[in-house]
């Protein structure tokens, strides 16, 4: 019994210590990418490379005040950096990085994951309506609109994938694609020729369930100031940042786990947690490269795309995967 | 129905399109100044506040004639001068020098009247840009220290 408490204890804290040096080293990450894309060399006065620049951001952010402004509905106002945080760090421990490393699988880890990612639309629309300014209220019925809308392809998707493989369990679904690079779900298999059609249209919900650029409708700096942060500053507005972050690690692990095979090798060689890192990272890379290459879109394209092309697209691909499931 | 295909192919094609440029702008050289480590040679048109020129004794060229006083539009330049005398052929003769040129900064919109008005090429402008201050006090200048300062 002891053991097990311990575990979840060495679990939790190491879950949580990851998504902090990720969101930390993401931040850096993204602003020297943005950097080399717009051809400046970004973040580079602090430490080699700039490399100390996200812990002196951490305590610049800690030292501050906490600032509620008047009117502000207090409760909502504090819970809501807490509550955008704590579901992307809880998902962390469903996610197998390889075969022996996983916090604690379960068998319903896929629901398990989108049941909390969905959970960060709630953040937004509390931070919104608690700090009592119209902006961040905006920014949180855009927000919520765009999550409620690309979590339904998302979704979809993510049942053709399930159904293929028959399992829920995240591990499963990684081991069911192992032995290179063929067997991957992104690949057109016997299941589905419109696979790789699914990974895109995957991708791109991940993008946009992390409100991430091209989809940051709900910080959109040049309408909304600031978004439904905007009244949040200190470590409420970090808690923020790493949530957002964590998110995005957790959509590349998802990612990577539904359609790249997980830590599996696309040559069959070595099997690990390196590869299941390699190919996280990558997406992650991805992400910023998408964000610093196109410009924000506008919320009626943004819904456009979702319900006119996505949704139907997806449906489509699952009615298929379906058919074909039953005739092979 | 062919019109919502094409329209996502085309789409999808333009976004692959912008996603290469910013690849290869990723591997190019950075072009910025890193600024307060590095500077850029102002251009030669760059007009920043005035400076006196020195004669080959390294004496300002100016002979107190007050013509950049008269022209400025604000009012921010103010002479001084003191007569010597000195000797020219024999004769004992009274010469005016400067012995004051003050610039007040605050005031000056670069016009550059001043520079146009001197007949005896006394101004010009620096290439000075990196002039910032709390105190108002730091932008009265005082030409003539800045020459012997330069001389030095």
């Amino acid at each position: 019994m002891s053991l097990t408490l311990l575990n979840v204890i060495v679990a939790v804290v190491i879950a949580i210590a990851f998504a902090a040096v990720n969101a930390a080293y993401l931040v850096w990450a993204e602003r020297r990418g943005a950097a080399r894309i717009q051809r400046r060399p970004g973040p580079n006065i602090n430490g080699p490379f700039g490399l100390l620049q996200p812990p002196l951001d951490g305590i610049k952010l800690m030292t501050k005040q906490l600032m509620i402004p008047g009117g502000a509905d207090k409760i909502l106002f504090m819970v809501a950096p807490v509550l955008a945080m704590a579901p992307a760090i809880m998902s962390f421990v469903t996610i197998p990085f390889s075969a022996g490393i996983a916090a604690h699988n379960m068998e319903l880890g896929v629901l398990v994951i989108f049941a909390f990612a969905s959970m960060g639309a709630m953040a937004i629309l509390f931070a919104g309506w608690g700090s009592r300014n119209k902006y961040s209220v905006m920014a949180s019925v855009r927000a919520v609109s765009q999550n409620v809308s690309y979590e339904i392809p998302m979704l979809i998707t993510a049942i053709t994938v399930v159904m293929t493989t028959g399992s829920m369990d995240l591990k499963a679904i990684s081991m069911a694609q192992s032995g290179g690079f063929w067997h991957w779900n992104i690949f057109p298999s016997l299941h589905s020729p419109l696979m790789p059609i699914s990974f895109i249209i995957f991708f791109i919900c991940s993008l946009a369930e992390t409100n991430r650029a091209p989809f940051d409708l709900g910080e959109a700096e040049s309408e909304l100031v600031a978004g439904f942060h905007t009244e949040y500053g200190s470590m409420g507005f970090g808690l923020f940042f790493m949530g957002e972050y964590a998110n995005i690690v957790i959509g590349a692990s998802l990612t990577t786990i539904l359609f790249l095979g997980g830590w599996d090798c696309p040559f069959g060689m070595f099997p690990g947690v390196w590869w299941f890192l390699l190919k996280i990272y990558l997406l992650i890379a991805t992400f910023i490269w998408i964000r610093w290459t196109f410009p924000r879109t506008t919320i009626y394209g943004l819904l456009n795309l979702s319900w006119k092309i996505l949704i139907p697209i997806s449906l489509f691909n699952l009615l298929l995967t379906a058919g074909l499931l039953k005739v092979f | 129905m062919g019109g919502y295909f094409s329209e996502i192919l085309y789409g999808s094609k333009s976004l692959l399109v912008g996603m290469g440029i910013t690849f290869r702008e990723f591997f190019k050289p950075t072009v910025t100044v890193q600024y307060p480590y590095q500077t850029i040679k102002m251009s030669a048109r760059f007009r920043g506040h005035i400076e006196l020129i020195a004669d080959a004794e390294g004496k300002p060229k100016c002979v107190v004639c007050g013509m950049c006083e008269r022209a400025c539009p604000s009012g921010c330049i103010t002479l001084g001068s003191t007569s010597v005398e000195v000797e020219v052929d024999g004769k004992v003769k009274k010469k005016k020098i400067l012995s004051k040129y003050e610039l007040d900064f605050t005031k000056c919109s670069l016009c550059g009247q001043c520079v146009e008005n001197c007949n005896f090429g006394a101004l010009e402008f620096s290439k000075e840009y990196n002039l910032a201050s709390t105190r108002k006090e730091d932008f009265h200048f005082n030409l003539l220290k800045r020459l012997e300062e330069r001389n030095a």
